[in-house]
């Protein structure tokens, strides 16, 4: 039996959109997947060492459910993505959801490949060195050149 | 039902359940069980679905007093 294949394009970097790359990612390892997920544009937060910045946000975000109907004029003042995400975090913790750091790691440890796309690198002026390892700097060539041969690719 | 390993991953929600599964199964032998107790009701679909696409075999799957037991063979 030859091994599938997956790859992942991961352009979000919210928690809530981080989730389902690392998600799917270390499910389809366990699976005896071959896996690349693609970090590009806002991916790139979910490669940093500190995911302390990857946040969830009430505003124009209108299918969050909250505890309470929080008005816009509410959901803009300082501090709000910061509770926001905070309750987020305890909600998932809560319900024995993994942190984005473990989910992360047992990808590594699966040996899910992680690229980072060196275009969007170097327009938002990223430093290499913020990033964990291994990541692998590559462009759209590059993973055309693993995507066309998978047989699950998905846009995230 | 006899097996050889045990793992409890009570509490946890998808996708820690298989993919911790899959881990505790790697330093096992061909043919030994692994017990896999869960509380998360979606691990009963995701262990044979596990099982189908792995070649493990699912022994048995049983409720027990809210967990769920599952008995994976290695293949």
């Amino acid at each position: 039996m030859t091994t599938k294949k997956m790859a992942i394009i991961a352009t979000k970097g919210t928690l809530d959109m981080a989730y389902p790359p690392f998600i799917l990612a270390s499910t389809a390892a366990a699976l005896g997947y071959d896996v690349q997920i693609f970090f590009t544009f806002y991916g790139l937060q979910l490669l940093r060492k500190d995911l302390s910045n990857v946040m969830i946000s009430p505003l124009a975000n209108p299918a969050m459910p909250m505890p309470i109907p929080m008005p816009v004029m509410v959901q803009m003042l300082p501090g709000m993505e910061s509770m926001a995400t905070m309750m987020m975090k305890q909600k998932l913790k809560k319900h024995g959801v993994a942190s984005l750091e473990e989910l992360r790691d047992l990808c590594l440890e699966a040996d899910v490949k992680f690229v980072a796309c060196q275009m969007t690198v170097d327009l938002f002026e990223f430093d290499k060195s913020e990033f964990i390892e291994p990541v692998e700097y590559a462009g759209a060539a590059a993973f055309f050149g693993f995507a066309g041969e998978t047989d699950i690719c998905l846009f995230v | 039902m006899n097996f050889d390993k045990e793992f409890d991953a009570s509490g946890m929600s998808c996708p820690l359940p298989i993919v911790k599964t899959k881990k505790a199964l790697v330093d096992m032998a061909s043919g030994q069980v692994l017990k896999v107790i869960a509380t998360d009701c979606g691990a009963v679909k995701d262990m044979q679905a596990f099982a189908d696409q792995t070649g493990n075999t699912l022994l048995s799957t049983a409720e027990e007093g809210g967990a769920y037991i599952f008995m994976m063979q290695k293949k």
